[in-house]
């Protein structure tokens, strides 16, 4: 048994080593047939990197939205035929806010949300930023901190304070360097007290910069900057997100009813399920990632045809060295495992190129991109088990006719 | 110990080309025992070459008896021809086949690669030089066949025919590629490896390189018409002698 083993490896191990040699004969042939599949499993890892980390990327956009997040906007308003977008029209009021923090089960947490666009001018500088109306719970429902200062608080928003809590991006507009805790801005020629500054969050969903805003009590704003009873939307932290499919169902309920919604009607709302949308967005994206890598392999698959083809040429090419080989001795065996062993090398060869010209190319992707490729560790193993396959598959026709071929014919063969 | 190394019965062998059956080989009987270098002569379609591949067990009679060395050839598959091959012959072609790129040290160690049991990397190094050494080219084991002449290309053939000490050496045209002079030097060659004890089997359609040899087979159409002893043989060291002599008289002259 022993001996049986040392015969299989010594034997693999020599007929590798001629394997090799023929290999090396061929620089430029070898190189090109590998070539087909480097090009295969650098697009499968480079794709499936670059499909990943898109995915990765609108993934973490959305969880930034926060934890369990239902938002209710108010309908779109058309005047004139102009479609002024989600939360423009005049349906949801603070006395549905309030019903809502009552009646709905499992909210832990809500924000009604007044939003506006303004002037803010301070430390005799002025930028155009959005004035955001928020509850204090605000930043727990966004999961956002805090760098400088704090929160707005009850007894603000209750007594309609002038305090603002500031993004990153609008105080380096108007504050530079300098801390604008305890500063002071003015919004449309009302004075706010700066004491909070908003940790950096980057773009949001739409791609609009998240830390362009100032953020104010909603009764302030709503008393002193828009002077409007109406809320562009509430903004709602549910307990779990199993729980977010009958809070969703009972919102609506409980909206209709109290906009007096016949059953023929549409609703004059529209409520976003942030799990929902995560659900919805990472089934595309992973239908997206996988043609990506279908289309991918159907480039390895050719690179696999490119091995057989040669392969196919090198038997032919070599039927004089197989006659002889034959002649002397050599079991039919010995010439299928040469022939295998070299299509193998190929595809092993070029598996191993292609994993790292394809890491490559998905970092490549992230420098020009600003974006972050997520090179998997199962795409690799992937990438590179199917070249193997490959190899086997595709050099087992022609190491199998080599080692088919008549000694007589083949030592004549011309 | 009396067994012969070649025993054939009414050897048959058929090819079917096309809707034709060619009977190449029809009814051949003959005993070659060890040490002996026959000389299987025939004009081509004689069935020589046909012979001379089922002797090599290239390829199975369709009909009659083999025996190799004892061992009947008649129903063995391709992997037990293989081992036959390996271990029990040796082949010498017409045209030297040996494998271009690479070295005569390596062209001789071929057959050796492919023994059961194993032959260590040094064993097969050692008999290499030693074969070589036997056909006189002990200094040109790292050159290639394309830097060596034609006779000496040949010589590193007969090493490797001879590396793994077959029971018989079988020599298809060995001397068809190659100039008069050089053919004498390969004749030699044989006649001394078979003074040594080495069995030789020889293909030839010439009468003057059959001459060199002790026994004379001559076919015609698949059969054995003549089987003699050859009473008039020539010795190469007698041949180059005679043509150094004719050579230096053209000088001469």
């Amino acid at each position: 048994m022993f001996t049986l083993i040392q015969i299989i490896f010594v034997r693999s191990g020599q007929t590798a080593l001629i394997a090799l040699r023929a290999l090396r004969r061929n620089k430029l042939r070898s190189s090109l047939t590998a070539l087909g599949i480097i090009i295969g499993v650098a697009s499968v890892v480079a794709m499936v990197a670059v499909g990943n980390g898109a995915q990765a990327r609108i993934t973490s956009q959305i969880s930034a939205l926060g934890q369990n997040l239902l938002t209710v906007f108010a309908g779109s308003k058309h005047s004139g035929g102009v479609n002024s977008g989600l939360g423009s029209a005049s349906s949801i009021t603070l006395a549905d806010a309030a019903a809502i923090a009552r009646e709905v089960t499992d909210v832990v947490a809500m924000s009604p949300e007044i939003s506006t666009t303004a002037q803010a001018i301070a430390n005799g500088r002025n930028w155009s930023t959005s004035i955001v109306g928020e509850s204090p719970d605000y930043l727990k429902i966004r999961d956002w901190k805090l760098a400088a200062g704090s929160m707005f608080t009850e007894r603000d928003t209750r007594g309609a304070v002038k305090v603002a809590v500031i993004g990153s991006k609008t105080a380096n507009e108007l504050f530079g360097p300098l801390n604008p805790v305890g500063q002071s801005v003015r919004i449309k020629n009302i004075p706010f007290v700066i004491i909070g500054l908003l940790e950096s969050k980057g773009a949001g969903m739409g791609g609009q910069n998240q830390d362009d805003r100032i953020i104010i009590p909603y009764t302030t704003a709503m008393k002193r900057i828009t002077g409007d009873k109406y809320l562009r939307s509430v903004n709602l932290q549910i307990i779990s997100a199993s729980r977010m499919e009958a809070a969703q169902q009972q919102l609506t309920s409980l909206l209709r009813q109290r906009h007096r919604l016949t059953n023929g009607q549409d609703d004059d709302f529209n409520i976003f399920n942030q799990k929902e949308i995560a659900d919805t967005v990472n089934s595309v994206s992973r239908i997206i990632t996988l043609l990506l890598g279908a289309v991918a392999g159907i480039s390895l698959l050719v690179g696999g045809i490119g091995i057989m083809n040669i392969m196919l040429v090198s038997v032919t090419e070599r039927t004089r060295e197989i006659g002889i080989r034959i002649a002397v001795g050599a079991q039919p065996g010995d010439i299928r495992l040469q022939f295998l062993i070299e299509a193998v090398t190929l595809s092993l060869l070029g598996g191993l190129i292609g994993v790292l010209s394809g890491v490559g190319a998905a970092q490549l992707v992230g420098v020009v991109a600003d974006f972050h490729a997520v090179v998997s560790t199962g795409s690799i193993i992937l990438a590179f088990g199917v070249s193997t396959a490959i190899g086997v598959f595709f050099g087992l026709y022609p190491a199998h006719k080599a080692a088919a071929l008549n000694p007589i014919e083949a030592l004549r063969y011309e | 110990m009396n067994t012969p190394v070649i025993e054939l019965r009414e050897l048959v062998k058929t090819y079917q080309t096309g809707e034709v059956e060619v009977k190449a080989v029809r009814g051949v009987t003959l005993n070659i025992e060890r040490g002996e270098f026959v000389a299987i002569m025939g004009a081509s379609g004689s069935g020589k070459s046909t012979l001379m591949n089922t002797l090599g067990c290239l390829d199975q009679p369709s009909g009659g008896s083999y025996r190799l060395d004892g061992v009947a050839v008649a129903g063995l598959d391709r992997r037990e021809l293989a081992k036959l091959r390996n271990k029990k012959l040796g082949f010498v072609f017409q045209s030297f086949n040996l494998l271009s790129r690479t070295s005569a040290q390596d062209n001789v160690e071929l057959p050796l690669f492919y023994t059961q049991p194993l032959v260590t990397l040094r064993e097969r190094r050692q008999r290499a030089v030693e074969a070589l050494e036997k056909v006189g080219l002990g200094s040109r084991g790292g050159h290639h066949p394309s830097q060596l002449s034609g006779g000496q290309q040949q010589r590193v053939a007969i090493a490797r025919a001879l590396v793994n000490r077959p029971e018989l050496v079988l020599a298809d045209e060995p001397t068809g590629n190659l100039d008069t002079r050089t053919s004498i030097e390969i004749m030699g060659l044989f006649q001394e490896l078979n003074e040594a004890g080495i069995t030789i089997v020889m293909v030839t359609h010439e009468l003057d390189v059959a001459a060199y040899c002790k026994r004379i087979v001559v076919m015609r159409d698949g059969q054995v018409i003549s089987d003699t002893l050859n009473g008039n043989r020539r010795t190469a060291r007698q041949e180059l002698a005679t043509l150094n002599d004719a050579e230096q008289t053209a000088r001469l002259g």
